[in-house]
């Protein structure tokens, strides 16, 4: 399989001196384009840290992570926004809609920083919500829908742009086990596609059965990777 | 309107609680700094009135002399002098004073009295009814029709009081450029009947109105007044003198501007607090924006957009609101003096852009300053 992300000797740390915390320590690992790979650990085990740094948020102290061949932190603050905006879908745990506006408005966002004129950005962004199954709620604002709805906006924020790789932090956390497994299904079914790369941070065992492979921290740490799905598929 | 700037229009608008209270703070704020700085611009304005109305160029006085309405006499043979500076093409007495009158209903009234040299009438009004000649008619007066004129009886022509024991007659109505500053109409009549009529000190020159032979000899004409021990300024200077009079020596001025600063702190404490919760309301959603691709510019410019959308409305409503109530309070107040000037639109202007600005700052600077990996931690 080809890589999507590829991480070698990451470390991250907060501090100096003899207050120094390392969150993220030598962790090297590939993820791949059809695969959704799980980065799960207890709390305070790196995980978030080590998922802001693949996406381009966070700079790692030392080590390199290179996404489909470029390598991400050696790009200028602006470039790498703009890498972000057209390569990385981002689907944060609290969703983070803006109540203000419209589902459809919201997610045309990225469409919208990528200077799409208005009509077009909402045709697009209305066609993804028929994707994720909001059709006819385009209009409505995020508030009139449900936990679940509200994720299922996000996701299709997330994916209106056609990115290469998927980030979500945490995507059960805020839903009931019936919700969260009903959305990572439809991720698993309908989002991922043999040209893109899923990464899911979470903690929830119930939807480790989705997953091609569980990467697991312990203490900043990469303790271990379960191939078994992977594999099998 | 690029997408960016629609995004911004809707987060603000939407939010229709914080929107009103920002609008009401910008626009309260700048309709009591045009409302405050209109005022004394009128109360300025009429201050000059006698200088705009009658017109000269050069107006020779007492250098003690701070306003048009407290004069000081001239000798009459200063009225000599200046015609002898060579630079002056000609120089005209003007009396200005007040007098009290009895009308026809025998309500006493104080009037300003304005005597126009007898042979030139220099500085004469435009008239509305009657004929200028009627003025050297016996007892004549003009009476001018501004705000005041009520306070006359309403007179037609051919009405009749008294001064000092004299009647008068009113042969003609005028209107003048500007109106007085102290609530009492005005009456023109010739130089001679004003100082006969009227009860004076030994002597009765008001000002000396001089119109030089070119602008280049008008400092030459200053320099021979000054030597003679009197004063000579330009229309320009007189109005200026008066103006800084009011500004600095009555509290006036001091007292406008501790109001317009106070409208200023209201307007930039409603609005940057108002501003500042709105930014930090959405810093979440602005971080999660940074972490999907917006680029700094762009969260600015959403700021910079919605403080300057906010100011510019709420600017125009309080300009809007504050010209009717000049209206408003003209129907009722025919006197009320309060004028809007270009000056007033501009100060206000400067100082709303200011509350935009110092309120934009800190929101910018706290969406600026937010780690869009905050966003994963929350």
């Amino acid at each position: 399989m080809k890589a999507a992300i590829q991480a070698v000797g990451l470390n991250k740390w907060f501090g100096e001196g003899e207050t120094r915390t390392y969150a993220v320590r030598d962790v090297t690992f590939e993820a791949y384009f059809g695969e959704m790979l799980y980065v799960v650990g207890p709390s305070g085990s790196g995980k978030t840290t080590l998922l802001s740094i693949i996406s381009g948020i966070l700079r790692p102290n030392t080590g390199a992570v290179t996404i489909e061949g470029s390598a991400i932190w050696d790009l200028s603050a602006d470039a790498l926004a703009e890498f972000r905006l057209r390569r990385i879908g981002f689907v944060f745990q609290d969703y983070h809609l803006f109540s203000r506006l419209t589902t459809a408005e919201n997610v045309a966002i990225p469409l919208i920083l990528q200077k799409r004129a208005w009509a077009q950005a909402m045709k697009e962004a209305e066609h993804d919500l028929d994707v994720v199954g909001l059709k006819g709620r385009a209009e409505l604002p995020p508030l009139k829908l449900s936990g679940g709805e509200q994720q299922r906006v996000a996701i299709a924020r997330a994916i209106v742009t056609r990115p290469d790789i998927l980030i979500f932090d945490e995507p059960t956390a805020s839903l009931d086990g019936d919700t969260g497994r009903n959305i990572v299904d439809f991720v698993r079914r309908h989002i991922l596609t043999s040209r893109r790369c899923i990464v899911i941070v979470t903690h929830d065992g119930r939807i480790f059965d989705f997953a091609d492979r569980i990467m697991q921290m312990e203490d900043g740490r990469l303790a271990g990777i379960e191939r078994e799905n992977l594999d099998a598929r | 309107m690029p997408g960016i700037l629609r995004i911004a229009y809707k987060l603000l608008a939407n939010d229709r609680a914080k929107f009103a209270a920002l609008l009401v703070g910008i626009t309260f704020a700048v309709f009591l700094m045009i409302q405050m700085t209109s005022l004394f611009s009128g109360i300025l304005r009429r201050s000059s009135a006698t200088v705009i109305n009658i017109g000269a160029s050069v107006w020779v006085m007492d250098p003690a002399v701070q306003t048009a309405a407290n004069t000081i006499p001239l000798p009459d043979y200063i009225l000599d002098e200046v015609r002898s500076i060579p630079g002056v093409k000609w120089a005209v007495p003007l009396y200005s004073g007040v007098a009290l009158l009895k009308l026809g209903d025998g309500v006493y009234q104080s009037a300003s009295v304005i005597g126009l040299d007898d042979t030139s009438l220099f500085g004469r009004p435009t008239l509305l009814s009657g004929a200028i000649d009627d003025v050297y008619g016996e007892n004549a007066f003009i009476a001018v029709k501004d705000a005041e004129f009520r306070k006359l009886g309403k007179p037609t022509l051919g009405a009749e009081f008294e001064l000092n024991d004299h009647r008068g007659v009113i042969v003609g109505t005028a209107r003048v450029a500007a109106s007085g500053l102290f609530g009492m109409p005005t009456l023109y009549t010739t130089y001679n009947r004003a100082i006969q009529y009227i009860p004076n000190m030994r002597f009765t020159i008001s000002y000396i109105l001089v119109e030089p032979k070119t602008l280049a000899d008008v400092p030459e004409i200053q320099r021979e007044v000054a030597a003679a021990g009197y004063l000579a300024l330009t229309k320009d200077e007189f109005i200026n003198k008066i103006s800084n009079f009011y500004k600095y020596q009555t509290g006036m001025g001091t007292n406008i501007l501790l109001m317009t600063v106070i409208s200023f702190i209201l307007g930039l404490s409603i609005s940057g607090q108002t501003f500042y919760t709105f930014v930090i309301e959405n810093i979440e959603k602005f971080g999660a924006l940074k972490a999907i691709g917006a680029k700094g510019s762009e969260l600015i410019s959403i700021i910079l957009f919605e403080a300057t959308f906010v100011a510019l409305t709420g600017y125009g409503l309080g300009v809007g609101l504050c010209a009717l109530m000049i209206w408003v309070a003209r129907l009722y107040l025919p006197g009320y003096a309060a004028i809007i000037t270009f000056l007033n639109l501009g100060l206000a202007f400067v100082m709303v852009v200011a509350i935009a600005a110092i309120s934009s700052y800190f929101g910018v600077r706290k969406v600026l300053r937010i780690e869009p990996f905050d966003i994963f931690r929350s």
